[in-house]
Order: C-alpha cells, then structure tokens, then sequence
C-alpha cells in the first residue's frame, strides 16, 4: 500500500501462500519460522545474506509482483533437547508450605538470577521491561492472577489484561535469556527452549494454571487473554487447556 | 510452516488477508543511491513507549534510526510466533543494525532517520490510512525504498 503512495517496497514472505493471495510488488520467501523473519539470531552473515537478497529485489526490473524464493534454510542448533540444563526444582519440600506451587516459582526464578545477570552483562542488554515490573516482583504479580487476584496495575492507560500479558512475555523472556547464557546453550533451537520452558520448568506450569483461572474469569478481558495469548496453541492442546475443535 | 504445529497451520491458512485490485510498481535509483527505511509487524518500540493494545487509535511506534539493542521491547500479542531468537538479537526481527552496516559498506545509500514498527491487526480503510500518513512520513525522510518484516 506505501507502493501506492510512490515509495519502492519489498518484504519477507514466511507464508507464502498469503504472498500468492495478496501479491505485494516484491517478496522473498524464507523458509524460515514465524517471529524469525532474518533466519538466525547472532548470525550476522547469514542475516546480511539474506537482507541483500530481499534489497536485490529493488533493482529488479520484471515487475509488478515478484515472489521469489530464498534458496537457503535458517542454520539449525545441533544441540540435543536433552543436554538443557533445568531449573532446580523445589517441589513440595516444606510440609508446612500452603502454597508449594508458589514457592517453587519464586525459588526458581531465584534461582535463574545469576544466568540472567550474566547474560545481561555478556550482551549488555535485555529485551524485558515492557511491563514494568521489576524482575524480584514479577513472580508476586503473576502468581496473584493465578490465585484470582487483579494486584494493582503496573502500566497508566493500559488495560490489565495486557499488563498481565507483557508480565508473562517479559518472565518467559528472562527465563529464555538466563538459560541461553549458560555453557553450550548459546545457540539452542527454538523448539528444545520451547519444550524446557513449558515441560520442564515451574514456570510453564504456573502459566498453565493461570491460562486455566483466566478461562474461568468473570473479566472478558482477563478471559480472553488468558485463553488466546499466554501459550501457543499447541502447548494448550498438549496441556488440555483447550480442546480440538475449539480454535 | 511445514514445521509448524498442525493447529498453528490450520488457523493460519485458514487466514484470508485482503487482496488488491492494483499492482503498483515503483522503480527508483541505484541500491548504492537508496534511503532505505525498515517497517515491522512485531510490536516492538522504544523502552517507556505506551504498549501496543487491541481497539487503540495510535495504529504504529516510531523507531529512530538511531537506537539500540536493548533500547526496544515487544509487546506484541500473539503467543504463537518464536520470540526466542529475538530474545537472543533483535536483529532476527528488525535488521537495523545489518542496514547499518550496508549502509557503512555502500551497499545501500543511508539509513532512513526513522522506521516504523506494528503491533496490531489494523482494518483495511486504517490501513490505507496509516498507509498515506505513513508515506507521507517517509518522503519528508527522503526515503525511496521500504523493507517489511513480518513475524
């Protein structure tokens, strides 16, 4: 549409059969997986290669509507699944604890600091802050939502269901940061970080239980976000949050 | 896709998007000559920026050619597309750094002052009109060619 307005244009294609539908001036598909629009993170070669290629298309003259192909797949992580290091788990330790669930969260969110503060320090930034909450209250907050509570809302003019939501995108972020500053998991896929984070950590399960009290909230909102975007759908399948044939 | 989970795919194809009537067609100078500008549909914008919300009249951020890594979050929300690459370099999502470096290079001509990011599905008459304001925009910037980043 900016085409239109006399600006060249030209854009990646991941689905390419929307490209076919909607025929844009110029676009290159990419094998590549949604939200990774360049490939590779921490590959700038590859990035570049495939920046050039999409730039290329500006100097083309067999227009209107080019959709080539990118003949290249992203580089793949050779790291095994099995080789992630998992949280340690605190697990109904205490037979006093009236909340074992919440302990656990909070110690192993504790206990992900150190890698966070050195992935901090070996990139020198962080891609957290969008809801924010500082990092030691983040697990207080969200634990809140799943006990049915609405704690107080930490962003001026925006609605709490997407503070909620920017909370959770910013723990899966830490939890995602930590880890990969850990030795030999720098490059790990997206699925073995995926598997960890909603399979082997407490996060993943306090998140489902908090997809499951959204779902029952009175709050549309609240309901909405929970049931629509805190965890992909196929996490939600696997978990039995949602049901085939909901979606 | 192929590698996306069944669901995933089937709401995705089952997606329509719009179709156009028109097919423009604008050519311009040399790459080494262009002001390129980057435009992307993950909802990111600079650290403190108000969040990007459903049903909100402020359809884009804008993102000076002169930020960061780290200077930017998401606040996308869909759940369904990986944000772990760009948890790990943002230029995986927004290549501004690598435009940066073309630019230093001569490949391209410069790095447009400012870029625009998305964070919502906008209607079609929002979007011809962000479209013209948008446009508008990157002509006062001198910009004569746009690169767009789904996710």
């Amino acid at each position: 549409m900016i085409e239109e307005h006399g600006i060249s244009t030209a854009c990646i294609s991941l689905i390419r059969p929307h490209s076919e539908r909607i025929k844009p001036p110029r676009s290159l598909w990419v094998s590549f997986e949604l939200g990774r629009p360049l490939g590779a993170p921490n590959d700038a070669d590859f990035q570049k290669k495939v920046l050039i290629t999409l730039l290329q298309l500006l100097e083309r003259p067999d227009g209107p509507v080019i959709l080539d192909d990118y003949p290249l797949d992203a580089p793949e992580s050779d790291e095994d699944v099995a080789v992630l290091s998992c949280p340690v788990r605190f697990d109904n330790q205490a037979t006093d604890d009236s909340d074992p669930l919440k302990t656990s969260f909070l110690r192993e969110i504790q206990a992900m600091r150190p890698w966070y503060d050195i992935a901090l320090k070996k990139r020198g930034r962080t891609t957290l802050g969008g809801s924010g909450i500082d990092i030691d209250l983040l697990g207080e907050y969200i634990y809140a939502y799943v006990k049915g509570a609405e704690p107080d809302n930490p962003l001026q003019d925006v609605d709490p269901s997407v503070s909620l939501k920017l909370a959770v995108e910013d723990l899966k972020g830490y939890y995602v940061e930590a880890v990969t500053a850990q030795p030999g998991q720098e490059d790990l896929s997206s699925k073995a970080l995926k598997e960890w984070l909603w399979d082997k950590t407490t996060a993943g399960e306090v998140l489902v239980e908090l997809i499951k009290t959204c779902s029952q909230s009175e709050n549309e909102k609240l309901k909405m976000m929970g049931t629509h975007f805190i965890a992909p759908m196929d996490i939600m399948l696997k978990r039995n949050v949602i049901k085939p044939g909901m979606m | 896709m192929a590698d996306l989970p069944e669901i995933d795919q089937k709401i995705l194809m089952g997606m329509e998007g719009p179709t156009f009537e028109s097919r423009p067609w604008v050519e311009g100078p040399p790459l080494n000559q262009r002001r390129v500008a980057l435009i992307t549909t993950a909802g990111l914008h600079k650290r403190g920026d108000r969040p990007f919300q459903m049903g909100q009249p402020d359809y884009y951020r804008v993102i000076p050619g002169d930020t960061r890594d780290g200077e930017v979050v998401m606040s996308h929300g869909a759940a369904s597309f990986d944000r772990t690459g760009y948890q790990r370099d943002w230029n995986v999502v927004f290549p501004l750094d690598r435009l940066r470096e073309l630019a230093d290079e001569g490949v391209i001509g410069s790095v447009a002052d400012y870029h625009y990011s998305f964070g919502t599905p906008l209607t079609m008459p929002e979007n011809e009109t962000v479209a013209s304001e948008l446009s508008d925009l990157l002509k006062k910037d001198n910009v004569d060619a746009v690169l767009l980043f789904p996710v």
